[in-house]
C-alpha cells in the first residue's frame, strides 16, 4: 500500500504529473474575481469563502479524470484488480484517492490562505476555510474515485465525471461554506457544520472507493 | 499444484469469441495457444487470469496451497501493454511492483541483469526502446513470484537473443514447477509444450 502511495505522488510531481494544474487553475479563478466583482472591499471579503470553496471544488474536478485513465491506459490498472485477492481492491482505490489528495488537492489548500487575502478576508475567516477546506475536500476526491472507475473506460471522459459528480458534491460544499461562515459571522454556529462535514468525508471515504472498486472489476475489459 | 479449465467460453460485447475450451496443465508444463488475430486469444489469457468474467465453464487451480488458492491469486499476467510507467525509472517501476504484489523473489538489479538491462535502471521508462521495454516488463515476471505465468505476445519486439534469453526463462520457471501459458504466434522455443489452436471450429 505504502509502495502504491509513493508511486502515485512520485508520478503527480514527475513531469506530466499535473499536480500544478489545480493550483494554477484555483490561483486563476480567485485572482479574476476581484476583477470582475469590482473594488467593493465588503462585498469581496463578504463572498470570500465561498469564492474560495466553489474555486477549490472544481480544481478538484480538474485532474479526476486521470486517477484511473491513465493506469489502464498502461496496463498497470490489470494488475492492480489482479492483486485484489491479496489487497482488497477498495483499499488500493483508497490508497490512490489519498495519494491523489496529498499530490493534486492538498497544494489548493495550502494555497488557499494566500488567497484568501486576495479577498480580503479577515485572518479567522482564513483560517477557518483552510480548515474546512483541509477536512472536506477529501471527501470531493472519494466521490470523484467512483466517478471516475464508472467513466475509465472512455475517452475523454473528464466531462462527465464532472457532471456525475457534481451534484454529489453539494452537501460537502454548503456544510463547508457554512461552517467557514460561522466561523466569522455571529449568530451562525461552526461547530455543528464542521462536524457534519467531517462526518460527509468518513463517510465518503467508505463509500466512495467501494463503488470505485466495484465499477472498476466489471469495467475491465 | 494443477491449473484446470473446463469448457471455458468467453465473450466480448456479447459476442461468443470461443467456447468449449479445456485443459489441464501439471506442474512443469507449458500450454502454447496459437491461432489468427481475432481468434480469442488475448480474450481467452483474460478469463484465465479473471480480469474477464467467463461466459461459461470454469478455470480455478488445484492444490496451490495457502499462498494461491484462485487462480487470479496465483498468474502473473502479462498483457500486450507493458504496465509500465514512463515517468518513473525502470527501477522504481520494478521496486514498485515487487513491493505491491507481494510474494517478493529475485531482487530488482538480479531481474534486470537476468533480462539483460543491467545498468539501465536509473533510465526513465520512457526512454527505453520498444524491445528494452518488453524486457523490463519480463524484469517484472521474475521480482515477484508466481507459480503460473500468463504471457500475452511475451517476444512482440523482441530480438533473436533476447527471445533466446526468454526462452531460457520460461523453461527455468518449468523446471522449478511453474506452468506457463502463453499466447503466441512465433515459436517459443519451449519443447514439449502442449498447444491448443484456437479458432479452427469458426
Amino acid at each position: 500500500m505504502l509502495a502504491l502511495f509513493l508511486r502515485d505522488i512520485r508520478l503527480s510531481i514527475r513531469a506530466g504529473g499535473g499536480a500544478l494544474v489545480g493550483v494554477i487553475f484555483f490561483l486563476a479563478v480567485i485572482a479574476t474575481i476581484p476583477f470582475g466583482v469590482g473594488p467593493d472591499l465588503n462585498l469581496l471579503s463578504r463572498i470570500g469563502p465561498a469564492i474560495l470553496w466553489i474555486a477549490a471544488l472544481l480544481a478538484c474536478l480538474l485532474g479526476l479524470d486521470r486517477l484511473f485513465q491513465a493506469d489502464r491506459e498502461d496496463g498497470s490498472l490489470d494488475l492492480l484488480v489482479l492483486n485484489s485477492d491479496r489487497q482488497m481492491l477498495a483499499l488500493t482505490v483508497l490508497t490512490k484517492c489519498l495519494a491523489h489528495w496529498t499530490g493534486s488537492v492538498l497544494p489548493l489548500v495550502i494555497a488557499a490562505p494566500l488567497l484568501g487575502l486576495f479577498m480580503n478576508m479577515e485572518p479567522l475567516g482564513i483560517g477557518a476555510t483552510a480548515l474546512t477546506l483541509l477536512i472536506g475536500t477529501p471527501a470531493i476526491t472519494f466521490i470523484g474515485a467512483a466517478g471516475a472507475a464508472v467513466a475509465v473506460a472512455l475517452p475523454r471522459g473528464g466531462l462527465l465525471i464532472s457532471v456525475l459528480v457534481l451534484p454529489l458534491t453539494i452537501p460537502v460544499l454548503i456544510f463547508g461554506v457554512s461552517a467557514s461562515y460561522g466561523a466569522v459571522a455571529d449568530p451562525a454556529p461552526f461547530l455543528p457544520p464542521f462536524l457534519i462535514l467531517a462526518a460527509l468525508t468518513l463517510f465518503l471515504a467508505v463509500i466512495g472507493p467501494l463503488a470505485a472498486a466495484l465499477a472498476l472489476r466489471h469495467g475491465t475489459d | 499444484m494443477r491449473l484446470i479449465a473446463e469448457n471455458l467460453g468467453g465473450e466480448r460485447g456479447g459476442e461468443t469469441v470461443f467456447s468449449g475450451i479445456g485443459f489441464a496443465l501439471e506442474k512443469g508444463e507449458a500450454l502454447v495457444v496459437t491461432g489468427p488475430n481475432g481468434a480469442g486469444k488475448s480474450t481467452l489469457l483474460r478469463v484465465i487470469a479473471g480480469l474477464l468474467p467467463a461466459a461459461e465453464g470454469s478455470v480455478r487451480v488445484e492444490a496451490g496451497g495457502e499462498a494461491f488458492p484462485t487462480v487470479t491469486s496465483a498468474s502473473h499476467y502479462l498483457g500486450h501493454i507493458n504496465a509500465m510507467k514512463t515517468a518513473l525509472s525502470v527501477t522504481e517501476n520494478l521496486g514498485f511492483w515487487r513491493a505491491f504484489q507481494g510474494e517478493p523473489a529475485q531482487g530488482v538489479e538480479e531481474a534486470l541483469e537476468t533480462v539483460g538491462l543491467g545498468g539501465l535502471g536509473h533510465l526513465p521508462f520512457g526512454y527505453l526502446s520498444t524491445g528494452q521495454r518488453r524486457r523490463a516488463s519480463i524484469a517484472k515476471l521474475l521480482v515477484s513470484h508466481r507459480p503460473v505465468w500468463l504471457l500475452d505476445e511475451p517476444t512482440a519486439g523482441l530480438d533473436k537473443a533476447s527471445e533466446e534469453r526468454f526462452a531460457g526463462l520460461m523453461r527455468g520457471h518449468l523446471e522449478d514447477g511453474g506452468i506457463v501459458v502463453a499466447a503466441t504466434h512465433l515459436p517459443l522455443g519451449l519443447e514439449g509444450a502442449k498447444t491448443l489452436r484456437m479458432g479452427m471450429a469458426g
